[in-house]
């Protein structure tokens, strides 16, 4: 295949495809007769996290946590308010003489999958000609954009003979969604942000997607960040799981510590609050009550207070630190750390199954 | 169709079921195409009981509970037999459908936003429905309201009254609509998946809540949901639909332990669900047909492991191997014959 082909490594397999340090985004509501500020949306507070070169990170959390607002920001469809972000060693959105990659050079990189994928695709024009447009934008010649678009086609599914000229509107959210994913590998990324993308889709649709999405990294070495408000997808396509509260990492660590040993509250109740497919194991109670507070107002200290069925002084006045539980697994949680003064600190937290 | 042998199947628990259905088919028939959603449709709902319809989007398990209360636009064309607490819905007039709806049967959404009316409180709106039905003062219909908020256990209720829907959360949204809902004691209450658009936390809930509700207030419900999951917590009995018809009926647990029908066993296989990590999904091969035509023989024919020719000659009548379970192939052994 020709042109592009995907960026060098850089840095060696040890050293993480991204990283982010303190990401910040708020978005002010504006109101009154002089659209002044009234209030702000803390959509993502400060969040740190890094992607390793070929994992899959998932992403969890319920509406408003600030996944999409991440997905986003990783894409730079949004410029963060504060924050870094380092992509295999180099400062994202600087110039290259500073030794920075350019935001045109990332966004060829980095490319993503949305939930919607009628939405996402020009309806006026054959798929080929969607799947082309990226490479065409970046030089290829348009013969061979269109040559490489079949050849994509192919590689997702879709026999370019008989779909290629297709409209979106003639194909099923399945097909879409597989043409989406064509799209964001035109332009040969290492990284691909895939946001709720199969979540619209039915479930025996959903299980071909993933089957996809799990053939396509192996063939062309893709990390993905996977985010989803699904917790059973998120465990089997994850290596790794971020759980987001009201914009914040409440919980972060291989996938098989969050699912089998969870220490943030939060984390125990989400994963608790799953209907389960045997009648036998119905419950009585529901592991939490109330919805998420808005992001406008966050709680002081732990945001998570409010709701947690362990909360104390502690919890109110100050904001918890990441604890390390080893193997990469941290907590924002009190009881996770054993010098924070709660009650229950560094008490071993068995989890709610 | 199966219509007749149906006749002589005792009804589940009561003589006289709460809902039955015979042979139902809805069909839409515009300028441009005409869909044929549902294909023949039998279902029984005892009083009290919880009936989940379980399909993907085009099965036609909302078309068939919307065909329940005669709630479908002008163009759709409904045949065979609805009745619903001995009732015949068909039959009914405009002012009886008025009253049948919202007093007898009411029905809950997916998004309680567009069910609720934007410019009145939740208070008004409860009492609204409630003067409407029984025909009571305006103070007593907002006493009720008030309880009624109480019992789908809104915090604060006596403040959220006078809340408009838009100051609600997603989650007391959904309580608010449900207590619409209940405004008048129906014997059945029709779920549109209610808690699709909600968040885990708050969807299990909503789920318990309307389990807690419907065993103390009696009920019949009949839930529809594509969520495997969801229909393990809350049914008593399942219905699953494809393309337009019943393929499997039987008790929630034994249907989710072993499916008689592919369709529902390639459903179980695809669900992803903890344990499966680093296993292939198996996957149900193409999609489900377009209803341009009513499907000949069993529709699932062509993404079916086991078809074979005599799976195209006619639909498969329902066949049951045991008491209780049903389902759609010719597979399946026919022990029970009722």
């Amino acid at each position: 295949m020709s042109l592009p082909q995907p960026a060098p490594d850089r840095g060696g397999p040890a050293q993480p495809l991204l990283a982010l340090e303190g990401l910040v985004k708020h978005f002010p509501l504006k109101g009154g007769l002089f659209g002044r500020t009234r209030a702000v949306v803390r959509a993502v507070d400060g969040v740190s996290f890094t992607v390793a070169k070929g994992e899959t990170l998932g992403i969890v959390g319920e509406s408003g946590c600030g996944k999409s607002t991440t997905a986003r920001l990783l894409m730079r469809l949004m410029e963060p308010d504060a924050g870094s972000m380092i992509f295999d060693g180099e400062p994202v959105g600087e110039n290259e003489q500073a030794g920075g990659v350019s935001l045109r050079d990332y966004r060829r990189q980095v490319q993503m999958v949305f939930q919607d994928s009628y939405a996402s695709l020009n309806p006026r024009l054959p798929i080929e000609e969607s799947i082309a447009f990226g490479p065409r934008v970046h030089g290829l010649p348009a013969g061979e954009a269109v040559q490489r678009a079949r050849e994509l086609l192919g590689a997702v599914g879709l026999a370019p003979e008989s779909f290629a000229r297709r409209y979106p509107h003639e194909l099923s959210g399945g097909q879409r969604q597989r043409v989406n994913i064509a799209r964001a590998l035109a332009l040969r990324p290492r990284l691909v942000i895939l946001d709720e993308p199969v979540s619209a889709l039915d479930k025996s649709v959903e299980a071909q997607v993933l089957n996809l999405l799990v053939d396509l990294k192996e063939g062309f070495g893709l990390t993905y960040v996977f985010i989803s408000h699904d917790l059973n997808v998120v465990q089997y396509i994850s290596d790794r799981v971020l759980v987001m509260y009201l914009g914040e990492v409440a919980e972060m660590g291989p996938v098989g510590a969050i699912y089998d040993r969870p220490a943030h509250p939060y984390t125990q109740a989400l994963l608790a609050s799953r209907p389960s497919m045997d009648p036998a194991r119905r419950r009585t109670k529901p592991p939490l009550t109330g919805d998420p507070p808005n992001p406008v107002n966050p709680p002081s200290g732990c945001r998570f207070r409010t709701r947690c069925p362990h909360a104390e002084e502690v919890c109110a006045a100050r904001k918890p630190n990441m604890a390390a539980l080893g193997e990469g697994h941290v907590a924002a949680c009190h009881m996770a750390d054993p010098a924070s003064g709660h009650s229950k600190a560094g008490s071993a937290l068995e989890a709610v199954a | 169709m199966s219509a007749a042998l149906d006749e002589a199947r005792p009804a589940p628990g009561a003589a006289r079921p709460l809902v039955r259905l015979r042979d139902l088919h809805v069909t839409f028939a515009t300028r441009d195409r005409t869909v044929h959603a549902v294909n023949g449709v039998d279902l029984d709902l005892a009083a009290g009981e919880v009936l989940c319809i379980l399909g993907e989007s085009g099965s036609g398990k909302s078309v068939t509970m919307r065909a329940l209360m005669r709630l479908l636009p002008r163009f759709a064309r409904i045949t065979g037999g609805i009745e619903v607490a001995g009732r015949d819905v068909t039959a009914m007039s405009e002012r009886e459908l008025a009253d049948f709806r919202g007093g007898e049967v009411a029905m809950i959404f997916q998004e309680p936003m567009t069910a609720l009316d934007p410019v009145f409180t939740i208070g008004r709106q409860i009492a609204e429905t409630v003067q409407r039905h029984e025909g009571v003062s305006r103070q007593a219909a907002e006493a009720r309201a008030l309880e009624l908020l109480e019992l789908v256990q809104i915090p604060s209720a006596r403040r959220r009254l006078a809340a408009y829907p838009h100051e609600l959360s997603g989650g007391l949204r959904q309580r608010a609509m449900i207590a619409v809902a209940l405004a008048c004691k129906p014997k059945l209450l029709l779920a549109d998946e209610p808690t699709a658009a909600l968040d885990a936390t708050v969807q299990i809930q909503v789920l318990l809540l309307l389990r807690e509700l419907q065993r103390e207030l009696g009920m019949g419900v009949i839930f529809v949901t594509h969520d495997l999951g969801v229909a393990g917590e809350i049914a008593d009995r399942v219905a699953v639909m494809y393309a337009g018809r019943v393929v499997e009926e039987g008790p929630v647990a034994a249907l989710m332990a072993g499916p008689l029908h592919p369709y529902p066993q390639g459903l179980l296989g695809a669900t992803v669900h903890a344990g499966m990590r680093g296993r292939r999904l198996t996957t149900i091969p193409g999609a489900p047909p377009l209803l341009d035509v009513v499907p000949a023989g069993c529709a699932f024919h062509p993404r079916c492991p086991h078809a074979e020719d005599a799976c195209l000659a006619a639909v498969p009548a329902m066949r049951s191997p045991s008491p209780g379970r049903r389902a759609r192939c010719l597979r399946v052994p026919d022990g029970d014959v009722s």
